[in-house]
């Protein structure tokens, strides 16, 4: 063969293979789309509402969005007015390293003073960290000043879900959108934002 | 008869290389003479990869992937299905003794320098194999729909969410949904019982291709090529059929043995090879108050829970893995076998062991203070062992290899 010819040959398989490749992401694309939720997944991911004005003061809730823990706390003045007091224990008391939806708008980190809502699933791996409200010595803690503890690598986050410094946890526990519609809650679902 | 049987055969023969694969690959392949009874894991290995493959088709017949079924499926299995629990188990002690007899393949590995030159791709091909393993491992866990399955998977996938930019929705892409349901399990159940089977199947097909090409190694590090007979055949080996072969299956024997008496007697092997948190259902809002992987994770998930940043954890994670791909470029020695190495090498493998071990230990059980500074100090000798070897190998004081085996 000669060289012209072995010339052309290359550039015809170059561009026969460019061609071929080029369809690559076109057949690639329902493969990876499949994986997405479904319609049907989205819908029973749909915002949920709960009213919240039956709560004792003090009380957590559990409710399930995405069938994931939601906890719910209606405070005590009493553990309001303590938040100050293990401030020092935080890693990021003002939610400054992550994108928090009602950043300073109340020391609850909800909407409603009265209430915080936050998702119960730690940000170190997971887990439902546990609700511990007593302010007395813990095995984890010996100045507990209550809160949430994750049992499964103990990290510790405060009565309205920020993290404590040195622990496995890197961040507060994340404020999902919600709304409050006089006493219905409605998690998942802000008109505002 | 037998002339009508010897003409179907040669009919056949010679439209399909029979004689020629089983000369080639059995009875007249050739394998060092004198090995020990660490060589006798690989051919187990194999062994337990069809018991797995065996036993998972008979599961799959009576098992519903649905968010509903997956886990009263199970319970079906286990007390409906005539001998269904012998079935179950079968699958849950093949694959935990699937992992042993690979960890200790793999220690032979290192023991006795089976990745060094020309065998470096044997060794990867084996890491590859190991890896699939892990893969197939955890997606499999997860189809009990148990509580260990949920809480397991949900630890594991969020940790895809660590990765920078992308890993949120990484993760939602991986569950397809927003929390692990039957959506995530269906796609499991195919991963596990065809693309990841298929995948180990060639795996090990290389593996054994690659092995047959370039020989099998010894415990002296002998290279039994250097000393031929008249016909080219290394006069320190013997054919594989049926030296080999009958070796292979005395050590079957007592692996069945041990098989049988764990899956009769002991299959949820004390909640190590099945944790007694997956007799329950799943339930996406109650964690259980201590979750720990399987024991064949265990090192692994040690490690991650010694890093407190989960990227760092990852990466951590995911290097003690990758690392073994590239022992065969860290091994500087001018020897195979741990018996002529140097007494670094002695000192760094058994450091290496007793760190993999009590890692493996620190896994299964809760974190207090004292064991998190344990972790680090093993993570720490773990990565040490590979990292220091191009330095050990290369500068201690080896003893000289005899010619022959």
């Amino acid at each position: 063969m000669q060289e012209k010819d072995k010339t052309r040959r290359k550039v015809l398989i170059g561009l026969t293979s460019a061609v071929g490749l080029s369809g690559l992401p076109f057949v690639a694309t329902p493969f990876i789309a499949a994986w997405n939720p479904s319609a049907k997944a989205k819908a029973a991911g749909a915002a949920v509402k709960i009213d919240v004005s039956k709560m004792q003061y003090g009380q957590q809730i559990q409710v399930a969005w995405r069938k994931q823990p939601v906890f719910i706390v209606r405070h005590t003045k009493e553990s309001l007015a303590g938040l100050d007091l293990s401030l020092d224990k935080l890693a990021d008391p003002n939610s400054d390293q992550i994108i928090e939806p009602y950043k300073g708008l109340n020391p609850s980190r909800s909407k409603n003073p009265e209430y915080s809502v936050m998702s119960g699933v730690c940000t170190h791996l997971g887990c439902s960290p546990k609700y511990h409200p007593e302010v007395e010595p813990k095995a984890w803690d010996a100045s507990w000043k209550g809160g949430f503890f994750c049992p499964c690598h103990g990290s510790m986050f405060d009565i309205v879900g920020r993290v404590y410094k040195g622990v496995p946890a890197p961040s507060n526990l994340v404020v999902p959108p919600h709304m409050f519609e006089g006493t219905i809650l409605t998690i998942g679902e802000d008109k505002e934002l | 008869m037998s002339e009508m049987a010897g003409k179907l055969f040669s009919w056949v023969n010679s439209r399909l290389p029979i004689a020629n694969t089983f000369e080639r690959h059995l009875s007249k392949h050739p394998v060092p003479s004198k090995v020990n009874f660490w060589y006798l894991f690989g051919a187990l290995a194999a062994v337990t990869l069809i018991i797995q493959i065996v036993s998972g088709i008979w599961l799959i017949m009576p098992y519903s992937n649905t968010e509903e079924q997956a886990f009263s499926s199970i319970e079906y299995i286990m007390r409906d299905v005539d001998y269904g629990w012998v079935i179950r188990y079968i699958h849950t002690t093949g694959a935990s003794l699937f992992f042993a007899v690979v960890y200790l393949h793999m220690f032979r590995g290192l023991l006795y320098g089976s990745y060094q030159k020309p065998k470096e791709l044997v060794w990867i091909f084996g890491c590859t194999i190991y890896l699939a393993m892990m893969a197939e491992g955890f997606l499999g866990y997860v189809l009990p729909y148990g509580q260990m399955s949920y809480w397991g998977a949900q630890v594991i996938i969020s940790l895809f969410g660590a990765i920078p930019y992308i890993g949120e929705s990484l993760e939602l892409w991986v569950r397809g949904d927003y929390y692990i349901s039957g959506i995530t399990v269906s796609r499991f159940f195919a991963l596990h019982v065809v693309a990841l089977p298929l995948v180990l199947i060639a795996l090990v097909f290389l593996h054994l291709v690659a092995l047959h090409e370039v020989g099998a190694g010894n415990p002296e590090g002998v290279d039994i090529e250097e000393y031929l007979d008249d016909d080219g055949v290394p006069l320190d080996s013997v054919p594989f059929f049926p030296y080999k072969v009958l070796n292979a299956l005395v050590a079957i024997g007592v692996f069945m043995t041990v098989f049988s008496i764990i899956m009769f007697f002991f299959p949820e092997g004390g909640g190590y090879f099945i944790e007694m948190a997956n007799f329950q259902e799943a339930n996406p809002l109650v964690t259980p108050e201590h979750i720990a992987p399987v024991w064949y994770y265990a090192p692994f998930y040690t490690m991650l829970r010694a890093i407190p940043d989960p990227l760092g954890g990852l990466i951590v994670m995911a290097a003690a893995v990758a690392i073994f791909f590239i022992v065969p470029w860290l091994d500087r020695s001018k020897v195979a076998s741990i018996r002529y190495k140097g007494i670094y090498s002695k000192i760094a493998l058994t450091m290496f062991g007793v760190s993999f071990l009590t890692l493996g230990y620190l896994g299964t059980v809760g974190v207090t203070e004292i064991r998190k500074t344990m972790s680090v100090i093993c993570t720490v000798i773990y990565f040490s062992y590979f990292l220091l070897m191009p330095i050990y190998t290369k500068y201690e004081i080896t003893k000289e290899v005899p010619k022959r085996l």
